[in-house]
Parts: structure tokens; sequence; C-alpha cells
């Protein structure tokens, strides 16, 4: 185990060299891990203080009626969307990053363009388009006549993966990618070299190396799915988070809507452990590029077998929402739009903008520290400062708002008593507060690409650093930064696109005015006016692409 | 060290400040926390300010959310009012003592009795009549009665429901078991299941569209999303049928409004809540989304009127949020989803 030395000696580079004990002595890495857990902690705790109120009745009630077949359609959903999700993004992160076929330069980048589209709205346009009402529906039925017409029912289990599927599979795409463009062909190469063919070598080397990634994106899809309500509900599909939906909003009892949540949590949290145990038998190390090692050259049907996977995935997961979403959006647009809009843009892009930057800030401080410090407690304060992806966000905001009103109560109390003025309050409704409410939900998504990033730099370099004098902050700037570049890139890029589509914190802790693209669809479809909410879908999807696009720039190096 | 960094870069105090300013104002003025959307509730409140000089600052969300909002706010809360798309909410905010009784002849006046809180703390501003829409192709509007008429098994494999975890759906079953008890509540809705054509649906507007694609023959819905659809595919198979007129009348709901306990404005907030009782803007509610007045002396939109008049059930709407909890149950026991 690697411990900071308190006395080293080039402090030229230290960000804290202007005073050399107060600070250093106090200030240790391992202290940032459990400051970032306790700040997750604040809402998390909140929610499991729901457990002093009783809810034995609503409960009671949940369990004789509609919990069994809930939980039962939570287990295949998540697993469903993981399996699935995991199979596509790996195989998609195969093709593009170690074969050669027709179109790989486009598919590398366009196969995350789904990532821009909110999984409520890919919903809602799949529904749109081939439900029964549907215009696919409707033509069939019109050559086929409405009696012997079949169509498979497009609202049940089967139709809501797929969709979570083509939502979330970039998650994993881009990890997977990420673990395949630095190792993949060499692994294979290495394989080789053992007297495997190409698919034992995908199997049994690239794949297991690439398990710290595909590990972390799949734990995203998962997290995703378990929180997600809006999916879901346009299905009118029953998971758990309908149950705290149900309990809340319409059995009005938040204490047994926190309650379930607070299984959630547990669930998560054990799954979560699980996935590190596994994980923590191995050691991965590669750093260097393999980019000089030619791709796989794929001939004939295979290779077109490939570029029309790509196209049919890319096709249902953007190209077609995106057009029913335009063709939507050119319907209502007289109506819909106004120079309101600017304002919902710049919102949007600005607190996407400051979120991701603040929240990938604190995974690369917390990854480092919990890196140097790799002792059990800075272990357990960083799956708890990354369980907030987790929850739904509804419960999350009012976990965070709570705790927050009260500060803000006692703050105005104490500015009463002591300077006798009112001054309403003080904290909420401010702008840090919202940022910081979007770090605990999404520390996660910042956190995982850095984190796997990092397994991959080895100890030894760490060593040869110190060596060198490096230490603290200078060996984090010096020495890690640059290699975690990738890392860090993907992680800024996955947070800005989910804040932009993030809704319940954005409309909890929002100030007046401050209305967000995302704020503006809770609206319409909030009133049923799906296709009034496709302006603002529309706007996001492309402001969502901004980043992406700077993402595949780093991507196609 | 600071000061250099502050005086060299303004961009740098300027954000400090935008990171930082908080809702901090005290010029007479109305805050608003809105579950109504910012569309069909921002013309009446320019409206007031054009009226009266008074600015108003609103917030939109789910109403559960913004009633924990103000719970949490408690003495500190910026908002004067709460207003609401559902009975049951505003009858949640006064179990939570969020809200404050109101004295005023103007509302009394205006809000039929049914209509508002019977403590006085929250008035209906706009009526939402839920009701019955059929396939003008395949039924007849004899065939058509009650609410209850469509448990009966001769609409076996013809009805389509919007899902029960709507606030709409618990209400109506709500005021059912209030007029009828609960038996009698679970045999109708375990009857509607029975009849359903495919699971429940999304939203009112599907369910219209599924009735008008011969998926089904008849649903339930706000009439206003009746409105709504034939406004722009007017050649829809569709029709509105006013269910209960030999009994009790039509299901209604409202949009409404109440006064926090720890308004601010106290005094501007009742001003804005007259005014929205008041002949202008209770022409706004009817207009911006073809809902009916809640002020009977106003008449609701001209489409609207060509769908007839109809008996509303006159029961006050407060038994909605009485019974939401007991109507939710019911319908997850009868397998309503």
């Amino acid at each position: 185990m690697l411990n900071v030395k308190s006395e080293d000696r080039s402090t030229r580079t230290s960000f804290f060299n202007c005073s050399p004990y107060g600070f250093r002595a106090i200030f240790s890495w391992r202290f940032i891990p459990v400051l970032v857990a306790v700040l997750v902690l604040i809402p998390v705790g909140t929610i499991l203080l729901s457990f002093l109120a009783p809810a034995g009745d609503v409960w009671q009630h949940l369990v004789e009626t509609i919990l069994p077949s809930l939980l039962i359609n939570t287990f295949w959903l998540t697993l469903g969307v993981a399996v699935s999700s995991a199979l596509l993004g790996v195989s998609l992160a195969w093709f593009t990053a170690v074969c050669e076929f027709p179109g790989r330069k486009f598919f590398s980048w366009g196969l995350l363009l789904p990532l821009a589209i909110p999984a409520y709205v890919m919903a809602f346009v799949t529904l749109g388009l081939f439900d029964f009402t549907g215009p696919v529906q409707t033509l069939l039925r019109s050559w086929v006549g409405p009696e012997q017409f079949w169509f498979p029912n497009v609202r049940g289990r089967l139709g809501v993966i797929i969709v979570m599927t083509l939502a979330f599979y970039p998650y994993v795409y881009l990890l997977a990618r990420n673990a395949f463009l630095t190792q993949g062909k060499r692994s294979l190469e290495a394989a080789q070299s053992l007297g495997f063919n190409r698919m034992q070598g995908f199997l049994k080397v690239a794949l297991p190396m690439a398990r710290p990634w595909i590990a972390s994106g799949v734990m995203l899809v998962l997290m995703e799915t378990l929180a997600d309500f809006g999916t879901v509900a346009v299905f009118n599909y029953d998971t758990f988070t309908t149950a705290i939906y149900k309990a809340w909003f319409s059995m009005f009892s938040l204490s047994a809507a926190s309650q379930l949540a607070s299984l959630l949590i547990v669930i998560v949290f054990v799954l979560i452990v699980m996935e590190q145990q596994f994980r923590s038998r191995m050691r991965y190390a590669e750093t260097k590029h393999s980019s000089r090692i030619p791709r796989i050259p794929l001939t004939g049907w295979r290779a077109w077998g490939v570029a029309g996977f790509a196209l049919a995935i890319l096709f249902f997961a953007f190209l077609l929402p995106i057009t029913q979403l335009i063709i939507w959006a050119t319907d209502t647009f007289v109506e819909e739009f106004n120079q309101l809009y600017l304002g919902f843009l710049w919102h949007s892009l600005m607190l996407s903008g400051l979120a991701a930057l603040l929240t990938c800030s604190v995974a690369v401080l917390v990854v480092y520290s919990a890196r140097r410090h790799p002792d059990t407690v800075t272990r357990v304060a960083v799956r708890i400062a990354t369980i907030g992806y987790a929850l739904p966000g509804v419960v999350l905001a009012v976990g965070i708002f709570v705790p927050l009103a009260w500060l803000d109560n006692w703050l105005s109390e104490m500015a009463m008593q002591l300077f006798h003025i009112e001054t309403g309050s003080l904290i909420q409704g401010t702008l840090a507060i919202m940022l910081i409410a979007y770090m605990t939900r999404f520390l996660a998504v910042g956190h995982n690409p850095i984190d796997s990033a990092m397994q991959r730099i080895t100890f030894s370099i760490d060593e040869a650093s110190m060596g060198l004098g490096l230490n603290g902050w200078s060996m984090l700037k010096r020495v890690h930064l640059p290699i975690l570049k990738g890392g860090i890139f993907t992680a800024v890029t996955l947070v800005f696109v989910d804040v932009m589509k993030e809704m319940p914190i954005t409309l909890m802790t929002r100030p007046f005015g401050w209305d967000t693209l995302a704020v503006r669809i809770f609206e319409m479809t909030s009133e049923g006016e799906w296709e009034q909410a496709a302006l603002p879908a529309v706007a996001l999807v492309l402001a969502g692409l901004i980043p992406i696009v700077l993402l595949t720039r780093q991507v196609e190096k | 060290m600071l000061k250099i960094w502050f005086s060299r870069y303004p961009t740098v105090i300027f954000f400090c400040a935008a990171l930082f300013s908080s809702n901090l104002s005290y010029a007479e003025q109305v805050v608003v926390y809105s579950a109504r959307i910012e569309k069909l509730i921002k013309p009446m409140f320019d409206a007031f300010t054009k009226n009266t000089g008074v600015p108003v600052k609103f917030v939109t969300d789910k109403a559960g959310v913004l009633l924990e909002r103000l719970k949490a706010e408690g003495k500190n809360t910026p908002a004067d009012m709460l207003i609401t798309t559902d009975a049951g909410n505003l009858w949640e905010a006064v179990q939570k003592g969020l809200l404050e009784p109101i004295e005023s002849e103007t509302l009394e006046a205006n809000i039929p009795a049914h209509l508002r809180d019977p403590q006085k703390q929250w008035f209906g501003l706009s009526v939402r009549a839920r009701t019955i829409v059929y396939n003008t192709q395949k039924v007849k509007s004899a065939d058509l009665s009650t609410y209850k008429d469509l448990a009966n098994p001769k609409w076996r494999g013809r009805l389509c429901l919007r899902t029960s975890k709507k606030v709409y759906n618990q209400s109506l079953v709500a005021m059912m078991i209030a007029e009828h008890g609960e038996t009698w509540s679970e045999q109708v809705v375990r009857g509607w299941v029975a009849n359903l054509a495919t699971e429940p649906l999304s939203n009112d507007t599907k369910a219209m569209e599924f009735v008008a694609a011969g998926k089904c023959d008849v649903t339930i819905v706000n009439s206003y999303y009746y409105g709504r659809l034939i406004k722009k595919k007017p050649n829809l198979p569709l029709a509105i049928f006013w269910p209960n007129q030999a009994g009790s009348g039509v299901h209604v709901n409202i949009s409404g409004a109440g006064i926090t306990k720890n308004a601010r404005n106290k005094h501007a907030a009742i001003m804005l809540l007259e005014f929205l009782s008041s002949k202008k803007a209770q022409n706004l509610f009817a207009d911006v989304n073809m809902e009916y007045p809640a002020n009977p002396k106003i008449k609701p939109d001209s489409i609207v009127m060509e769908w007839g008049s109809f008996k509303q059930n006159q029961m006050n709407v407060v038994a909605a949020g009485e019974l939401q909890t007991e109507a939710v149950k019911l319908m997850d026991r009868a397998g309503y989803r």
C-alpha cells in the first residue's frame, strides 16, 4: 500500500505550496471521498429517516395487492435491459474499435447519438409510431384487413426492454469502446500468439480485459433502469418506481414512498459491492494506445452484415425518433415557439456545463484519493457517494430539498436573532445549490468512466513518479490527469447529457424563471400534449449533440 | 490574493454573484407555486398584472412535490398561493396545514358551493368534466347511460381506459365511493376491468385515439382533451356523451387555488385569487384549455358550447381528496392498473 509522505521534496507544482504547514498537515486525500460521501448521505439519510414515520397501512396494502407483480416486472426489466445493453454495447464497441467495415468511421460516433435522446422521449415516439393507432399498424391493417391482422403487443414487457436498451446501450458502448481502443487489437495479437482464433481471442482475452469498463457501463444502465419513471409511465408498465410514485402522489404517503426508495438503495448497494468484489480480484494495466496495429478487415457478407447491424441500431435508436420528433416539431412550431426558447436553451446548456465540470472534478478527486488510500473506509465512502444515481430523481430531489430548507430556515432564524434582519431564504433557489444537487445525483456517471480509466494505470507508474519526488497534487496533475484524459472526457459528456435530460431536481430547485428545455418537456407531457413536447425535445437533442460531437473527435483519435 | 482575483476578473465576480444570488425581493408581488402548467396559467397572471400593476412570479412542478416544498420551507416559504389541477391535492394541502382560510364575499359569490372548500381554504377556478366519449360508427348515444353501465357485460372487449395512476380516475372513483359506498364502487371497477379491450393507456388522448381507430368503442376522458383532439383532427368518428343525467350528474373535478399559511403578500394574493374568479380571468380559463369556467355566470368556449349543457354532480369535490387513498386501494384490489 502506498502512503503519501508528508515531507516530499518537490513542491513547485503543488497548488498548496503557499502554506506548507497548515494546510498540508491537515489536508489528507483520504478525506475527499468521505466528505463527498457525507454530502450524498444527507439526502439519502433524509430518505432513510422516513422509517421513523409509520406507514404500515400503505405497506400492507401494497404487499397484498400490487407489490409482488411489481417486483417480478422490475426484475425482468432490469435483467433484460442490462443484458441486452451489454450485448449491444459490447458488440458495437468491438466492431467499431477493432474491425474495419464499410461506414466504420461514421458509426463509431454515430452510435453515440442516441445518448442525446431522453428515454421517455424515445418511449413516446416509439409508441406513437408502433402502437395500435400509429402509422405502422394502421398501414398494415389497411393492407391485411382488421380481422386477420396480428401485431405483437408493443406496450408489453418486451417493448419497454427494447426501448430502454436503445436508449441506454451507449453507456456500455462508450466505455467498452474506450477499453477496446486502448487494448483490443493488442490483446487480440497476444491471443493469436497463444494459438487462439479471433473468436477465442475476443472471448478469452479481450473481453475479460475490458471487464471494468463493461461492468461500469452496465452498472450505470442498471441504476438508470431502476430509477426510471418516465419511460415505464409512458408504457404503463408497473415497476418498483411505480409503487414509490403511487405511495407518494396517490396515497399522500411520502414516508411509505421513501421507505420503498430505501429498499432500492439497499438493493443497489449490494449490487455495487458485489460488482466491486468481483472486480477487485483482478488487476488491469495498459496505458499505451495500440493504434499502430492494423484493424481486422472484415470482408464480404461479414462486413456488410456488421454495417447493416450498426445501421439498424442507429436507425431505431436515433434516426427514426428524431425524424418523428422533427415532423411533430414543425407541426407545432408556430404555436409553440417563442423568444423564451433562447432562455430555455441557455439555461439548459449553462446548468449542464457547470454541473458536468463540478461533478467530474469531484469525481477525479474521489477516484485519485481512493487510489492513494485503498482502505475499507474510503472504499465504502466511494460506494455511498455514487448511490444517488439509482434513486428515482424525484425522491432524491425531496431528500436534497428537505435538509436544505431546514438549513435555510435555521440561517434566517439566526440572522433574525443576531442581526434583527429578515433575510427570507438565503441559499435556496441559488445555482450553487442546484449544482450540488446535480452532483449528488450524477456522481456515479462521472465516477465510473474515470475510475475505470484509473484502474488501467499501473501502480508502478505511481511508484516511479514518487521516486521522482512527485506526490499529491503534483502527481495527479503531471502523471495521472494526462493519462485519464479519455475517461474524463467521457465522464463530462455523460454528465452533461444526463443533467440536460434531468427533470425532478431541476423542477424542484430551480430559481424563479429558470426554466430549461427539460422543464418545458415536463410541462407539455404532464398535460398529455406529447406532440407539443416535440419542439423542446428536438432542441434538447440538438443541444445534447454538442458535447457528443466534441467527444467524437476525442474518440476518433 | 483574493482581492487581486476579484479586481482582475469581473467575470468571476459576476459568476459568484450569479451562483449565490437568491430569490430575495421585497416589493409587492405575488409568488405562486403552480401545478397548472405555464401555458395554461400565465395568460391569467399577465391579465392580473396588467390590471393591477402587481407582478406575479411562479414556478411549476408536480402538485405532490410542491406540497412537500411548502411544508419543508415552512415560515420562510416565498409562496403566497398554491394552484393545483385537482381537488385531492388541495385537500391534502389542508391536511398538512399549508393553507389559510379566506373570507371573501367575491369568491363566495363567484364560485358555487360544491366547487370550494367548506373550510374556505381553497376555491375551484375551472371545472374539468370527466365524461364518456364513444365511436359514432359503432355506438349509438342511446346505448349509453351511466359510468356504472360501462361495467355491464354488454361492453365486454369494447372499453378503453386511462391508467388508474392518473388522479382524474382516482377522483372519479373516490366520488363514486362517496355516493354509493365501497362495495358498489368495487363491483363497477371490476366490471370495467373485465370489459377492457386493451391494457389501460397512459393518457386520455391515447384512449380516444384507440376508440377512433376501432380498438374499442367507448372510453372515459376529461372533456377538454376531447376538444383538443377534435380541433386538431375534426374527422375522427368521436362524440361526447354526458353520463348520469337521470341520476346525480357528470363527475367534475376542479383546477383550484388557495392562499398559503405563511404568505408574505397575503393582500395581493387574495386580490389575485379574486381576480381569477372574475369574469375576465374566467373567460381566459374557458379559452386557453376548453375547460368549463367555475363561475356559472361565464359561458364556456364556443366549441365547448356545441357539446350541449349537462347536469354536474353537485356533491362537494372535497370528497375526491378525502377518499382518494381508498379509491386507489380499491382500484389496486380490482386489478385496474
